[in-house]
């Protein structure tokens, strides 16, 4: 492990170790550039991850307190948790369930392909698929993506058996295993997959791809990288000309500590992220940092998001397995005919009976609730991922009156469906029922969603400056030292799980940065 | 042991864990030493707590430790003592007299009447996480928690529903 002195201004500082942070880590040392990678949260292993949900939520969750708003059911339902992220090294990566999707051709293209949709900031990325495929190429590489590079797909549980046969009733085409990362052979010193079941919580057999133990040791391979875990950023710094030159944190002792820089990317996902430029507003960046635009925070998207579980008379036992080995995409692609614009895509999930009964209603009580709890070994779980609609007022905002241990504003996160994502959560609801009514299906029913875990847009690429916060390289429009390198850049959420596309454009970033610092212009 | 934590309805919850409030139980359905409830407290929360989540196959004993939880959640915190004490005052006012005397329908609909108010929140809240998270719930359930110690499902049932025939191989490749 690299050790860099606080006053070397030579060093790029990281914010952030999940997939955008951890893997533009691993890339830029690679390239022989020093990093230095604040994580505000501290570092797990395998080893320690446990197969028990509450215990792997209070041991990785992101719970310094939040507060949400609008009119989304999670507002009500979790006023202090909108998002379900981590602060741990590694980030979200160590949660998330491995579906490893490339955005679509169309979706790229959003504004032109669905038009002006009332209330909505819907507009195209500065990007296409096509400039972007050599780098999906390298990151489905990299994360060891089943059904690519010749990987087989992972081998389908209980609850993939009940999915598959209920969308090939009711007639869907394209119904598989998915795209995985995570092992279905062992590779690159990581075994396959044991089908333990608890991907959510850290995966104990290190078979899905995370940046904890992959692009973060192999970035402290090369000798240059400088992990300070336990540290929290609280504020980006900049020099009088208007550049970056540096970041304030909190180390693990609470001490104020700043570490120069030459270069600062921000990657601590899409509430953290904009927070920390609003909260480094200074007299010459009165409205935070790299926001003349007024974006920054704005157009905070969080998928269309939803469960359907079906309750069958015969056993399933959808917690032995993959978690989210299981899709189906037919309701993907491109198609305005069903009255919404976007698409979805529908995967298994399942949860624990502690999450279940944490989830399936929140807030309900009583006997009908538990006598549903008591179907818990004869229920199949799918997940519902759609395109949501970007909205100016949807936004993560500076809490006006409550701070955080630091002293610093909490960040709000204000959330109003639109008409549109209502219309698709609603037709995606009946379509799942569909699935599992066709295999007999007793009873089904409509999961609201859950605090998000797939938070995007507040720093959105654009290609004109007055429209977002950075340019298709993610590096911010107002300072060129100052880089947006998580699912905050995203321009719209499209339909898919969104890591593989944070990973791809991390790899992209790198190889901007590489060149722009080879050529002196930052 | 860590302390569990629910961010729930406003509030932040801390509960104490299983693992403190078993040590509290001499036995299984007899009532535990409590350091604040004072008896009858802990037998309307009792009551309360097998009316919010009420499984037939489950005994007494589950909803004991969710007693001995709010117990030490009252000790850690002299607000939620003096919430759970007015809490069960006024669910035997409403009851006009005491609340763990009336039938069962008349004690739903009198928690029906509160169950958007701190103190139903707070007890709901306590309960979800003890009650979902006792191995003697999880077994009457049907729920097997952890699997790793086990080697996973791989060779142990993920794939083994009999009752739909199997996915091609196109869809789901064999293992390795």
């Amino acid at each position: 492990m690299a050790r860099y002195a606080a006053n070397d201004d030579s060093v790029v500082v990281i914010i952030g170790s999940g997939a955008g942070g951890g893997t533009l880590a691993n890339e830029l040392c690679h390239k022989g550039l020093k990093v230095v990678l604040l994580e505000a949260g501290s570092q797990q292993s395998p080893a320690t991850f446990h197969n028990d949900e509450w215990f792997a939520f209070n041991q990785l969750a992101w719970l310094d307190k939040r507060t949400a708003s609008g009119s989304w059911r999670v507002a009500k339902d979790f006023p202090n948790l909108p998002a379900w992220v981590c602060k741990t090294v590694g980030g979200t990566t160590v949660h998330w369930a491995g579906a490893s999707l490339r955005i679509q051709e169309h979706e790229f293209k959003a504004k032109t392909h669905y038009g002006a949709v009332e209330g909505t900031t819907l507009m195209d990325w500065p990007l296409t698929l096509a400039e972007l495929e050599p780098y999906y190429a390298r990151a489905e590489s990299k994360m060891g993506v089943t059904r690519t590079n010749g990987i087989p797909g992972l081998p389908g549980n209980n609850n993939f058996k009940v999915m598959y046969n209920g969308a090939t009733r009711v007639g869907y085409k394209t119904v598989h295993t998915g795209r995985m990362a995570i092992n279905s052979r062992p590779r690159e010193g990581r075994s396959a997959c044991w089908q333990l079941g608890f991907c959510f919580q850290g995966c104990k057999s290190g078979a899905k791809w995370s940046t904890l133990y992959t692009e973060i040791p192999k970035a402290d391979a090369t000798g240059r990288l400088d992990l300070r875990p336990e540290s929290m950023a609280l504020q980006i710094q900049h020099d009088t000309g208007g550049k970056v030159s540096g970041v304030l944190y909190a180390d693990k002792d609470g001490k104020h500590q700043v570490q120069k820089a030459r270069i600062v990317c921000v990657a601590g996902n899409s509430i953290e992220t904009p927070r920390l430029l609003l909260n480094s507003a200074s007299s010459k960046f009165p409205h935070g940092l790299a926001n003349s635009s007024g974006q920054v925070g704005r157009n905070y998207m969080r998928h269309t998001t939803g469960s359907v579980f079906g309750i069958f008379k015969q056993p399933v036992h959808m917690y032995r397995g993959t978690v989210m080995a299981g899709i189906i995409q037919d309701e993907a692609p491109l198609d305005t005919r069903r009255g919404f614009a976007g698409g979805f895509e529908m995967e298994t999930i399942s949860l624990g009976l502690p999450f279940a009964a944490a989830f399936l209603n929140p807030g309900a009580w009583g006997e009908d609730y538990t006598a549903l709890l008591e179907q818990y070994p004869n229920m199949a779980g799918m997940w519902i991922v759609g395109e949501d609609m970007p909205q100016a007022g949807n936004a993560v905002t500076l809490h006006p009156t409550e701070k955080d241990q630091f002293g610093l504003p909490i960040p709000n996160v204000h959330y109003d469906d639109h008409a549109n994502d209502l219309a698709m959560r609603n037709y995606a609801f009946k379509k799942g029922a569909d699935v599992y009514k066709a295999v007999g299906a007793t009873r089904t029913i409509e999961v609201p969603p859950y605090p998000s875990t797939h938070n995007l847009g507040t720093c959105r690429q654009s290609e004109k400056p007055a429209d977002g916060v950075c340019n298709k390289f993610g590096q911010t429009h107002d300072v060129k030292n100052l880089f947006i390198s998580d699912g905050s850049q995203f321009t719209s959420s499209a339909a898919e799980n969104p890591t593989l596309t944070i990973v791809t454009l991390a790899i992209r970033q790198a190889d901007y940065i590489a060149d722009q610092c080879g050529k002196r212009n930052i | 042991m860590k302390r569990r934590e629910f961010i729930k309805t406003g509030a932040l919850l801390v509960v104490g864990t299983t693992a403190a409030a078993s040590t509290l139980i001499a036995s299984a359905d007899t009532t535990p030493a409590l350091a604040v409830l004072s008896p009858h407290q802990a037998q309307t929360l009792l009551r309360m707590s097998q009316l919010i989540f009420p499984h037939k196959r489950i005994g007494d004993a589950p909803y004991w430790k969710v007693v001995a939880d709010l117990d030490a959640a009252a000790k850690a915190d002299p607000a939620v003592a003096k919430l759970m004490a007015q809490g069960v005052a006024q669910l035997d006012r409403s009851a006009g007299g005491k609340f763990v005397g009336l039938g069962k329908k008349r004690q739903v609909a009198l928690l029906k009447a509160i169950d958007k108010g701190l103190f139903f929140q707070k007890v709901r809240g306590v309960e979800l996480t003890t009650l979902y998270s006792d191995p003697a719930v999880w077994k009457a359930l049907g729920y097997p928690g952890g699997s790793y110690r086990y080697g996973g499902y791989l060779h142990r049932g993920f794939d083994d529903l009999a009752w739909l025939p199997n996915p091609p191989e196109s869809a789901s490749p064999k293992p390795a």
